[in-house]
């Protein structure tokens, strides 16, 4: 059954915007950013844009791994801790061999972390809000106990750097990183079985299952897939730094998921896309940015922010309601 | 609820969706207290009609008038206000919640907000007695097969005291013994002055309950008339727009050389015990039973979907080792699952999607789907399962429910399966489709394919099948071929579990 009642308003909009689960973020988007360029001077220098993208470099490779995540039916929340981890386990290995291996080692771990999650959830049915979470507290405790609470310096290693801070065509690395991950995890969510198989098992995991997915398979993919790219935004980050601090991340994932949701992919797992939350992400980046570059009281951006992603879940679950 | 009695009447009413109209100026009056049955094929408004009449979804144009007076509903409660009660194709029950807590959801005897538990069993047990359903008002709904929960729908209708019923597809699901239940309940609301806006697609039932006919295609209301002025080929002409001759098709015999493909060696699992069968290549085996006899888990059992205890399933002669479903699709079993929406459908994807989904690793290359082998696919197999949608894009959620169901067929031939396991292959599909279903079935067959056809429609289970078991509380109890296999002898191995 669904209740068109609300939508007969649709009508009266131009065909694209009438889902807008598809177009959804694409318009304020582009108002925001329309608006930015017209009231702040410094927005639409290349430096200014470049900074944001380099700086959300880390949050949008989480993100575009969250979505997947979300798309499968469960949510990561221990992406924070995991960010961490990596980023002081890579650097503090940097300091005696050689970045190469610092950054195998790093993702290697992500990819653990992210592989016992998804056993937790997909194996044991714990529930993936209370599994990651507690998994936050023990990865965020690991941490703690091996950086023994300091900051890991990487000035001795200055070639560490170069995995953040090298610049290619005038971009920096980290950007392309990020762009290489979009890409791929783009890529995986809409053309590949594996994808496919995420959205199926978000969407009905018992029908997936009649119809010969390994439904538990699939969401530990998608779980490693997410530690991996905690792990690589970990490193990301402290390689631009040049170092390293258990206690960052706190509020990553929220941050992340924030960004996922404004993005328009479903809580209720079964749809979603990548290239969305990019947009989502960048979406919320672009208001901090324009309240600093307005010099507006940082208070409302935390206000401003709150609002928008109550907006955002509420459309999903109107959209959700609709669709009954 | 207020009881407003008076006749209803729907004056040119349009409906489209994104631009494809699903009812075109359609314009019909519901006399108060009869049986005004819709039919039509799948896909031609019926229960869009039904959800304009009930509130659910507003008119694009046109409106509907409750004794001459023009009445607007903008949600299922204004229209409930009205006396005006649904009882939808896709059931809404809270599967957490009883029987008895479902049936009188939103209606609850309270006291100061608190639920009066002992009072709700009693007026649950009342109204249960009135109808004639059995109930433990205590069950958990969600633990419940889909027949029964749709009997709590129709208790939940009931209970409102409703003055207008719309039904879509109530038997759809139901056994026939339920099925005629609900026919004596369907006649005595209409004797006590209830109108029952009845949607089905046994036209025998229509027939049989109906005051008055209408009929839909395409959007269209084609004709009104009294059931006793009609008849069932009549019905089908006005339907189709063409005769369909037999409903169903000659049965092509399976070569007597035909190797067994499908061996089922004592097999027990849950709701399963010591079963034996075997089907041949080309053969189509029948599974009758009552609802609830365990012919579902049966099909789950030999799909791997649930736990096997002992004995073993052999595909042409090699035991299925692998404990999954996935075990079983790769070995080359396939199979229809009775609940299209729970256990078929991804109802927000699109229809193409839902199509390979069982099948993907074969239009794919280290796991990058081929888009263009896969729209070549879904196209192919489109021609064979006809389904009415605004094309392979469509999401699933907004098909009528026939055609949801043809998708889900069409997904399961996908994997090119040796042995296909359809349970109620034509539950909720309009006759002529039906028809082409069983074409389908029996044309498959004639290639050698090995069918097992699961059905609470007797009649459909006999005029596919070569063969036919009966099954009651888990165990087989009677094989029937031949000149034995009549309507009396599987009736009497159902019910008494004796040849
Ligand atoms: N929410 C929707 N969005 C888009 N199209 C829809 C929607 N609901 C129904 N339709 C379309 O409207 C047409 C009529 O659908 P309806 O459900 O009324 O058919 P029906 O006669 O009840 O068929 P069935 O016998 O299969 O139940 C169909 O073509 C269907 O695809
Ligand atoms: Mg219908």
């Amino acid at each position: 059954m669904s209740t068109d009642t609300a939508k007969s308003w649709n009508r009266y909009l131009p065909p694209a915007l009438r889902s807008w689960r598809d177009a959804g973020i694409i318009l304020p988007f582009a108002i925001l950013f329309v608006t930015l360029s017209i009231t702040s001077q410094p927005f639409l220098r290349k430096t200014n844009l470049l900074n944001i993208l380099d700086q959300q470099s880390a949050i949008l490779i989480i993100a575009a791994a969250g979505a997947l995540i979300l798309v499968s039916g469960a949510i990561d929340l221990s992406v924070g801790a995991t960010y961490a981890l990596a980023g002081c386990v890579s650097a503090q290995y940097a300091i005696k061999h050689s970045v190469l291996s610092a950054v195998i080692v790093g993702l290697a771990l992500g990819l653990l972390v992210g592989i016992v999650n998804g056993i937790i959830v997909a194996i044991f049915k714990i529930n993936s809000l209370i599994a990651t979470l507690a998994m936050s507290f023990v990865i965020g405790g690991l941490g703690a106990k091996i950086t023994k609470g300091n900051l890991i310096m990487l000035t001795e290693k200055p070639e560490y750097g170069k995995i953040a801070q090298s610049t290619w065509l005038g971009v920096s690395s980290s950007i392309w990183l990020m762009v290489g991950v979009i890409v791929v995890l783009g890529f995986l969510l809409t053309r590949t079985t594996t994808g496919r198989y995420m959205i199926a098992s978000g969407g009905n995991a018992q029908a997936a299952r009649l119809a010969g997915i390994r439904v538990s398979l699939i969401r530990i993919i998608a779980f490693g897939i997410s530690g991996m790219a905690a792990a690589l935004a970990g490193i990301i980050d402290a390689s631009r730094v040049l170092s390293a601090s258990a206690q960052l991340g706190g509020t990553l994932a929220f941050t992340v998921l924030a960004g996922i949701v404004v993005g328009g992919t479903s809580i209720a797992g079964g749809q979603g896309s990548v290239w969305r939350t990019v947009f989502g992400v960048l979406f919320i980046a672009l208001i901090g940015n324009g309240f600093d570059l307005l010099g507006i009281d940082p208070l409302y951006h935390q206000i401003a922010l709150g609002l928008i992603l109550l907006v955002a879940v509420g459309l999903d679950a109107w959209g959700n309601n609709k669709r009954r | 609820m207020t009881k407003q009695a008076g006749d209803l009447t729907v004056v040119g009413v349009s409906k489209s969706f994104g631009g494809v109209a699903a009812l075109t100026d359609v314009s019909i009056t519901v006399k108060q207290g009869e049986v005004h049955s819709l039919v039509g094929e799948n896909g031609a408004g019926k229960s869009t009609l039904g959800k304009i009449i009930s509130g659910l979804l507003l008119p694009d144009s046109g409106q509907i008038q409750i004794s001459g007076e023009s009445v607007s509903f903008r949600s299922p409660r204004e229209a409930l206000a009205h006396g005006i009660v649904t009882i939808a194709q896709e059931l809404a029950i809270v599967p957490g919640l009883t029987v008895a807590e479902n049936v009188l959801l939103g209606d609850e005897p309270k006291k100061v907000g608190f639920i009066k538990r002992k009072k709700l069993r009693k007026d649950f047990a009342a109204l249960a007695k009135r109808v004639g359903f059995e109930f433990e008002p205590d069950t958990v709904a969600g633990s419940l097969s889909v027949a029964e929960q749709q009997k709590i729908e129709i208790l939940r209708a009931l209970s409102r005291n409703a003055s207008i019923i719309i039904m879509d597809e109530p038997t759809a699901a139901l056994s026939r013994q339920e099925a005629e239940a609900l026919h004596k309940v369907i006649c005595d609301l209409s004797k006590a002055g209830t109108t029952v806006i009845l949607v089905s697609h046994f036209l025998s039932e229509v027939l049989e309950l109906s005051d008055t006919i209408s009929v839909l295609r395409d959007g269209h209301l084609v004709k009104t008339m009294p059931a006793a002025q009609s008849n069932q080929e009549e019905l089908i002409e006005l339907m189709l727009g063409r005769s369909l001759g037999a409903i169903y098709p000659t049965k092509i015999f399976p070569h007597y050389t035909a190797p067994t493909v499908l061996f089922v060696n004592n097999l027990c699992a849950g709701g399963v015990s010591n079963a034996w069968l075997s089907v041949r290549a080309g053969e189509i085996l029948g599974v009758a039973g009552l609802v609830g006899s365990g012919r579902s888990e049966l099909a789950r059992a030999i799909f791997k979907d649930s736990k096997i205890h002992s004995g073993s399933i052999e595909i042409n002669g090699v035991r299925i080792t692998g404990k999954n479903p996935l075990a079983a699709l790769q070995r080359g079993i396939s199979l229809l699952p009775e609940s299209r929406k729970e256990l078929g459908l991804l109802l927000e994807r699109s229809i193409k999607e839902n199509i390979t989904l069982s099948s993907l690793d074969r239009w794919s290359k280290f796991g990058i789907i081929s888009r263009r082998r896969e729209n070549q696919v879904v196209a192919k197999i489109l021609e064979k399962v006809l389904v009415k949608s605004a094309g392979v894009r469509q999401k699933v959620s907004h098909l009528s429910g026939g055609n949801q169901q043809k998708v889900l067929l069409a997904r399961t031939l996908m994997s090119s399966p040796r042995v296909l396991i359809v349970d109620e292959p034509t539950r909720g599909v309009d006759v002529g489709s039906k028809r082409a279903i069983y074409d389908l079935l029996t044309e498959l067959a004639a290639d050698g394919l090995a069918i097992i056809a699961i059905s609470s429609d007797l009649e459909e289970v006999l005029g596919i099948a070569h063969r036919v078991i009966v099954i009651r509380g888990g165990k087989i109890v009677s094989e029937l071929s031949g000149r034995a296999m009549t309507e009396h002898a599987v009736l009497e191995a159902a019910f008494t579990g004796t040849k």
